[in-house]
């Protein structure tokens, strides 16, 4: 547990140090959704339909940018084979750097939310729900895209094969998020789709790190 | 003691060493000796428990090291080539975190390898001898039984071994175990040669 929070900490301490990983991620995010109304033309109720689709998968999309790094750059100054030595447990390393990857990356993608809905014209009322479902896809993704990029390190085309990887299995948290911004836009409950999407969250949560961390006892 | 019965290490189809047994008793120093490629940074990694021996075993006080890996890794200290330094991290921070994961004083560590003065640095500044002393830093941090040690004084200033050549000497004397895969002459006096 100690362990846990030291590299939890230091995770967090060198994304502060080079902010620029976190900011390209959002400014990806921003501007695929500033993409959409150029492709689609002057018709805000066509743009305001693909929103909560758009919303996702730019949001996803962008989350992937990080991934391939998440375990490289540790595993090429010799940082891994430490972290393996630390007797905190691989799927111990796994789950902090999958909440780092989160606080780092998920989150700031919430923050830009608002920002990327206007400009899809997301109904104001739904912004919140289009919040609480990328802050849980994010966080799926984040689970799985360790468990991946555990599973890539070392592959000569790892930065290729981790969205092959991933993003199929990402599909689920696509529909029900999407789903859930649909339903709140439209007035109804959001709930249940978010619900949904919080058991997959709570699925991968065991799951991922020990996937990822017997990835990375192989070798 | 540690006693390693008949290992053997593959690498793809390629068999790097086998039939390999040795003994190292508390206080005991072993020399890793051999040509580039002879397989000595992998002896290192097999015994620190990162690589998964081919053939035989690796026995701790008679018991099994690998059974419990966790405990295994909880009683040694790995240095590699690499340096495991974050560049954007200053020396003190870097050396920080191994403090919380296994205890010690940061400072002192740092004073050991004559690194107080450049403890505020980034380690991006540093240079190679001054990352490799930063590294060995963590040597100091708390004592652990086994240190496995590959090429520990490259790079480093006549002081600056010196200084390791203390802080081997105290790991010894408290029974400490070191094994160390060199080309160049260590401060490891009475140390055992095991050519590969």
């Amino acid at each position: 547990m100690r362990g846990f929070g030291a590299l939890l900490g230091r995770e967090l301490r060198l994304a502060l140090r080079h902010p620029a990983d976190s900011l390209a991620a959002v400014m990806f995010f921003v501007l695929v959704a500033a993409l959409f109304p150029f492709g689609i033309g002057p018709a805000p109720e066509a743009l305001a339909r693909l929103a909560p689709g758009a919303l996702l998968a730019a949001g996803l999309l962008a989350a992937l940018l990080p991934l391939d790094r998440l375990f490289g750059a540790d595993a090429e100054d010799g940082t891994l084979d430490q972290l393996l030595l630390s007797g905190m447990g691989a799927a111990a390393v796994a789950l902090a750097k999958a909440a780092a990857h989160w606080l780092v990356t998920g989150l700031p993608l919430l923050v830009a939310t608002p920002v990327a809905g206007a400009m899809l014209n997301l109904a104001t009322e739904a912004w919140p729900a289009a919040m609480a479902a990328l802050g849980l896809a994010t966080a799926f993704l984040s689970l799985l895209g360790t468990a991946g990029a555990a599973l890539t390190l070392g592959a000569r085309r790892g930065g290729v094969l981790l969205p092959l990887l991933v993003l199929p299995l990402a599909i689920p948290a696509v529909i029900f998020g999407a789903a859930g911004i649909e339903a709140a836009a439209a007035g109804l409950e959001a709930r249940p789709y978010l619900l949904l999407l919080g058991a997959l969250v709570a699925a991968a949560l065991p799951l991922a790190p020990l996937a990822a961390g017997a990835a990375l006892r192989v070798e | 003691m540690l006693h390693a019965e008949n290992l053997a290490c593959r690498r793809g189809e390629r068999v790097v060493f086998a039939g390999l047994s040795f003994k190292v008793e508390p206080g005991a120093a072993v020399l890793l000796i051999g040509e580039n490629g002879a397989g000595k940074s992998t002896l290192l990694r097999l015994l620190a428990g990162l690589l998964a021996p081919a053939e035989g075993r690796l026995l701790w006080q008679g018991e099994d090291a690998f059974a419990d890996r966790t405990a295994h890794a909880g009683r040694l200290r790995y240095l590699s080539h690499a340096d495991a330094l974050k560049p954007a991290l200053t020396a003190r921070e870097n050396l920080g975190f191994f403090a919380r994961l296994w205890g010690g004083d940061v400072g002192a560590a740092l004073a050991a390898l004559g690194l107080a003065p450049l403890a505020e640095l980034p380690a991006r500044v540093l240079s190679s001898g001054q990352k490799r002393r930063l590294a060995l830093a963590r040597l100091a941090l708390a004592p652990a039984a086994l240190w496995l040690l590959d090429e520990p004084t490259v790079g480093l200033d006549a002081a600056s071994v010196e200084r390791l050549g203390g802080l081997l000497a105290r790991h010894r004397a408290g029974g400490g175990m070191v094994l160390a895969a060199t080309h160049l002459p260590l401060p490891l006096p009475g140390a055992r040669e095991l050519r590969l």
